[in-house]
């Protein structure tokens, strides 16, 4: 069985995003990008199966601008075999939505035929939390959305899911679209050894007209704003002062 | 132009304040149906048809519907919504789940977590964990949509909307339910509370929780969670609030051993007041806190769970 694992190129988490004076969007020059913290999540699963002797390849595909391909070699390292980087964008702070990520990832999937697709269960910049949903319905397949727990049992897959009020366990039909949570796996880091392996593994490079997908927006951004400030507040000396404070803003 | 709005219905019960605030944020954009469906649902129906305007209700009952199988419930909505122009749902994990399936089957796109109603067709919606608003005019037919109940108040109740039945369409069978491991609380529910204590990795340890959760008592709050506290074991993960977690915007938020991650700020930062508690001064909650306190929180939670 292949497992398809899609990775996103972001903005590193830990960087303060600054809104562009002129309301355009969110300053992505000469900013920190890796990979989507949820992918890399995935993409460990993905390896932990091949290693566990359930997948025969791990394919890594990224859909994006031209230097996605560092996030695909990242993936390379971690033990993905091969990438497939869809060029999709000129520009950096062109995001592709969803619906349009989604319908290329069908048509690789058409293509590659894996038994089993990881992906992340939300990208942290547009926080969509959407691709992996509109992916299963586009093929027609069961979803596993927001994993903590995944095993796989001949034809159908048991997986644990994180909901509001705990967690569910639902058994779904392979083949199957699992998102993952941050809770599934600690992913591990690439060696320098595996970085350099990963420069000689094969990485197709595509285009969406090649999958004859249209990459149009359907959401058109009007404008990208701050959000409000808060006012400045205060330090308090004791729990007695927080204590008045608080029932001065009548908190409490 | 009418508006198809899924309750959100657990175990045959509707969770009244994340439907009541649904249909606040929804009452813009047209008349109001909303459609509760679930293994039972006609009581959730007979609840939600008491909301302020909600003009009708569609119960759905099946034993495919029960636990929302995401599978099942979108190819309902989808059988439903040729007569709908905004397909809306509080932003829970089950509408998360569903929303975006339903779109993808409808060819259009989905807005997720929407925070503000614009117009008909033009929302706004916090991304990169909340440290930007974006807004954005859908060019799609149909709007299928679900809203950040955080920033809506709920609506009302005294309405008296009639109730049908929905036909059900045959279960694709793809999926099926198997067990819940729910975590069971007599404290207020995080998203709806009007004050929540939250706990970080500074708590140090699960007994040490046990500080949260009485000062929480005292005020009759709710108990939150940081990712570090989770991750560490300390709490429950549907305690964790933040950008991959719960979104809660209480009267009043105390975070204690809270560093103050920008994942969890994306979760809390619309709270009213602010406080914190730290024995870091330079920890970056005192950006955002109204009342900080520098001091260790062992000294200082019980202490202030005592005075007040």
């Amino acid at each position: 069985m292949k497992v398809l694992v899609p990775v996103k190129r972001v903005i590193d988490y830990n960087v303060k995003v600054r809104v562009k004076a002129d309301g355009s969007g969110v300053d992505l020059a000469n900013v920190k990008m890796s990979m989507n913290p949820f992918d890399e999540i995935a993409v460990e699963q993905a390896i932990r199966l091949k290693e566990a002797g359930q997948a025969d390849e791990v394919i890594a595909v990224s859909i994006g601008v031209k230097q996605s391909q560092e996030t695909l070699r990242t993936a390379l390292a971690m033990g993905a075999d091969r990438a497939i980087l869809v060029v999709a964008a000129d520009d950096v702070h062109t995001d592709i939505e969803p619906l349009a990520v989604a319908k290329i990832l069908k048509a690789v999937i058409d293509e590659e035929k894996p038994g089993i697709v990881l992906a992340g269960k939300q990208a942290i910049d547009n926080d969509m939390n959407a691709t992996g949903q509109m992916l299963s319905a586009l093929l027609g397949w069961s979803q596993g959305t927001f994993a903590s727990g995944l095993e796989i049992e001949g034809d159908h897959a048991l997986v644990t899911r994180e909901v509001d009020g705990g967690m569910q366990t639902i058994k779904v039909k392979m083949p199957t679209i699992i998102t993952v949570d941050l809770r599934l796996n600690e992913p591990r880091y690439a060696s320098l050894p595996n970085i350099m392996k990963a420069k000689k593994k094969p990485m197709d490079e595509k285009t969406a007209a090649d999958y004859g997908v249209d990459v149009t927006p359907r959401l058109q951004i009007t404008g990208t704003a701050e959000p409000e400030a808060r006012a400045a507040g205060i330090i308090v000396g004791s729990v007695d002062e927080l204590v008045a404070k608080l029932k001065e803003a009548g908190a409490v | 132009m009418a508006v198809l709005l899924l309750a959100e219905v657990t175990d045959g019960e509707l969770a009244m304040d994340a439907t009541a605030k649904t249909v606040t944020a929804a009452k813009s954009l047209g008349e109001i149906t909303v459609l509760c469906a679930g293994g039972s649902a006609a009581a959730a129906g007979e609840a939600a048809a008491t909301i302020d305007g909600v003009a009708k209700v569609l119960v759905a009952e099946d034993a495919s519907l029960g636990h929302r199988m995401a599978e099942s419930t979108a190819a309902l909505i989808v059988s439903l919504a040729g007569d709908y122009e905004h397909i809306v749902a509080p932003a829970t994990t089950d509408a998360k789940n569903v929303l975006p399936r339903v779109a993808a089957l409808l060819d259009v796109m989905v807005l997720t977590d929407v925070s503000g109603v614009v117009d008909a067709d033009t929302f706004e919606r916090p991304i990169y964990a909340g440290n930007a608003i974006q807004t954005v005019k859908s060019i799609d037919p149909k709007k299928v949509i679900s809203f950040r109940t955080s920033t809506f108040d709920a609506a009302g109740t005294g309405g008296s909307a009639s109730i049908d039945t929905a036909s059900v369409p045959a279960d694709p069978g793809l999926s099926e339910w198997v067990e819940d491991k729910v975590a069971t609380s007599d404290r207020p529910e995080l998203t709806s509370a009007g004050v929540v204590v939250s706990g970080g990795r500074g708590v140090g340890s699960e007994e040490n929780f046990a500080l949260i959760e009485k000062l929480a008592d005292k005020l009759g709050a709710a108990v939150g969670a940081s990712r570090a506290a989770v991750d560490s074991g300390y709490a429950p993960n549907d305690w964790q609030v933040g950008q991959t977690g719960k979104v809660v915007a209480p009267d009043l938020y105390v975070a204690v051993g809270i560093s103050g991650a920008i994942q969890h700020l994306a979760g809390m930062k619309d709270s009213k007041i602010i406080v914190a508690i730290n024995k870091d001064e330079e920890a970056p909650i005192f950006q955002v806190a109204d009342f900080g306190l520098v001091a260790d929180l062992f000294d200082a939670v019980p202490e202030l769970t005592e005075k007040l």
